[in-house]
């Protein structure tokens, strides 16, 4: 019911034909379009309840698991030293897959790979913990994924579906992203998108999710289907809006309405 | 809880409308604005006492992002002294399906009277705090807050 | 796995007033909600939270449904001696979570 809300809401903001990207000196997080309460928690670790996810991710970091039986310290030692600028900089190319994978799977490839353990789920308690600690190493560090002939069709292919009007309001990303940012929909502030705080905690969900599944919010908001967790089109689209986001701050674990 | 289904208020406040029948003078009195559940639900926790206003800040923002998690703070005008103190403060809603929200326990030895709490709110209304002191008085205040819907939801 | 985050100062001047903040990882699944099908899901919350200080309470608090996920709590005390602050938090389905954190007051 609250969607029709926001679908009739979205119809009614006067979209102009051509989106245009942010300036670079206009963007801004998520983080300040937010209540001062709602930021509060973020700002505060010992109130941010995606530090719960973190912890937890902590005690994984450091616990025995797969036939290999190795822990992820095992190998990459303290995660404050290994782990730290890691998070800002994927969707990374891994030569494996020949093209860029995003932080949960590159987990994923060591947790099958080096521990020799089965992979673990799309918005699993433990992914988003581990994915959570990992990429907390990074809070406060500039988002800057290395573009390369290799990444560079990716992160075009991003670009592309995020302008690209789509499902049945015929509406593309950028409509509310790039133009219509800091404008009310349904009660809330449009933010311009970014995906600095990820995974992080949804008041709406009352837990810790990753970036995909904020995306797939978005995309069943606008009466598209969603793709697959995981699926190539959906890191593609990550690459490129953390290419879009480029030198803002690392925020995980983040706190959004 | 988030999800406001008018069937079940009405069902909620119909059903409290009956109890409230039998509500002492006082509540209903101090309370006038407050729907018949949430006057009995203070009811059962003051029994008939009288309920003065004052003494109690509640802080609540004005408007509220995501109504799953509403920052709240109240804090008492006492001393929290061995002979003046705060002994408990509960929490009660309007609209909720369930008024009752918290009940804090505190003493002399919390040194000062005010706490920090998170709660869900079903939709915009207001939140109403009252306060038990070492002398038996009962003290109130209350706060308005206005829930936006979030946007861009999972379920169609 | 983490249970709870709770802060307290490791150290404080005696009779100082000291701030404490605690957060529970729980659901707090408010009894009123429905799956698709229509069936009630059943309640699951924390209904308890105590404080104890070196054995004393100093501070106890109920929770209804309407006490947001994650359990939030911040309230203070007054540090009177060095010790264990011991934290515990009981709910529905047997739940029951025990914490405790170290003071040196001086
Ligand atoms: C047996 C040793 C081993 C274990 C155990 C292991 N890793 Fe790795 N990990 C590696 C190696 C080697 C690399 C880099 C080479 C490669 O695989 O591409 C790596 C790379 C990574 C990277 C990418 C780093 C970068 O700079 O891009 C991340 C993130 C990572 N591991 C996380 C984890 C996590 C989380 C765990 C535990 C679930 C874990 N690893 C367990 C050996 C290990
Ligand atoms: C109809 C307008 C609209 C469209 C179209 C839309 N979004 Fe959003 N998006 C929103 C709103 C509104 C929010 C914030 C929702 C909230 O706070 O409840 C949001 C939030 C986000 C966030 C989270 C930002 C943060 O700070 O965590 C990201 C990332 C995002 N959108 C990306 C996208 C992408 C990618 C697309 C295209 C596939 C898209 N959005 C399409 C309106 C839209």
């Amino acid at each position: 019911m609250r969607n029709s809300v926001l679908a009739l809401c979205a119809a009614a903001i006067a979209i102009p034909a051509f989106a245009a990207e942010i300036p670079l000196a206009e963007r801004r997080s998520g983080y300040d379009f937010m209540s001062r309460e709602t930021r509060t928690m973020q700002d505060d670790d010992t109130a941010n309840p995606g530090m719960l996810w973190v912890l937890d991710g902590e005690a994984l970091w450091k616990r025995k698991a797969g036939v290999a039986d190795r822990a992820c310290q095992d190998c990459h030692g303290d995660a404050g030293t290994s782990m730290k600028g890691v998070a800002a900089r994927y969707p990374a190319f891994d030569a494996a897959h020949g093209r860029p994978v995003n932080l949960e799977q590159r987990v994923n490839a060591c947790r099958v790979d080096r521990q020799k353990a089965p992979p673990l789920a799309h918005e699993s308690r433990d992914l988003l913990a581990l994915t959570a600690y990992v990429g907390r190493q990074s809070r406060g560090l500039p988002v800057a994924v290395p573009i390369d002939e290799r990444t560079k069709p990716f992160l075009d292919a991003g670009r592309g579906t995020f302008f690209r009007r789509q499902g049945q309001l015929n509406l593309s990303c950028a409509q509310c992203h790039d133009d219509n940012w800091g404008k009310r929909l349904a009660g809330s502030v449009i933010p311009q998108g970014h995906p600095t705080g990820y995974p992080l905690y949804r008041l709406e969900w009352q837990g810790v999710g990753s970036l995909q599944r904020r995306l797939r919010n978005c995309i069943v908001g606008m009466r598209a289907q969603p793709y697959d967790f995981g699926a190539g089109e959906f890191v593609d689209l990550e690459l490129y809006l953390m290419w879009r986001a480029r030198g803002m701050k690392v925020e995980t674990p983040g706190v959004r309405p | 809880m988030n999800k406001p289904n008018s069937r079940r208020n009405f069902l909620v406040a119909a059903g409290g409308l009956a109890a409230g029948i039998a509500l002492p003078a006082t509540v209903a009195a101090q309370m006038p604005g407050a729907p018949a559940a949430t006057q009995e639900a203070i009811r059962r926790m003051v029994g008939t006492a009288r309920i003065n206003k004052g003494k109690v800040t509640l802080d609540l923002p004005a408007l509220v992002d995501n109504g799953n998690a509403v920052s709240l703070a109240v804090r008492v005008d006492s001393p929290m002294t061995e002979s003046e103190y705060v002994k408990a403060i509960h929490l009660f809603t309007e609209k909720n399906p369930q008024p009752d929200v918290a009940s804090f326990h505190l003493g002399p030895r919390a040194g000062r009277a005010s706490i920090a709490t998170r709660i869900r709110l079903a939709d915009s209304q207001a939140v109403i705090a009252i306060c038990e002191m070492s002398d038996g008085s009962f003290w109130s205040g209350s706060a308005n807050t206005v829930v936006t819907l979030a946007a861009c939801l999972e379920e169609i | 796995m983490a249970r709870a985050l709770i802060n307290v100062p490791a150290a404080a001047k005696r009779g100082e007033i000291i701030e404490i903040k605690a957060l529970a990882q729980h659901n707090m699944e408010t009894g009123y909600r429905r799956t698709q099908l229509g069936g009630l899901i059943p309640r699951d919350i924390i209904r308890q939270f105590v404080c104890t200080y070196n054995g004393v309470e100093v501070f106890r608090a109920e929770f209804h449904p309407a006490i947001a996920a994650n359990p939030f709590i911040a309230f203070w005390t007054v540090a009177i001696e060095s010790g264990t602050l011991a934290f515990t938090w009981t709910g529905d389905n047997g739940y029951s979570v025990n914490e405790s954190k170290s003071i040196s007051v001086g």
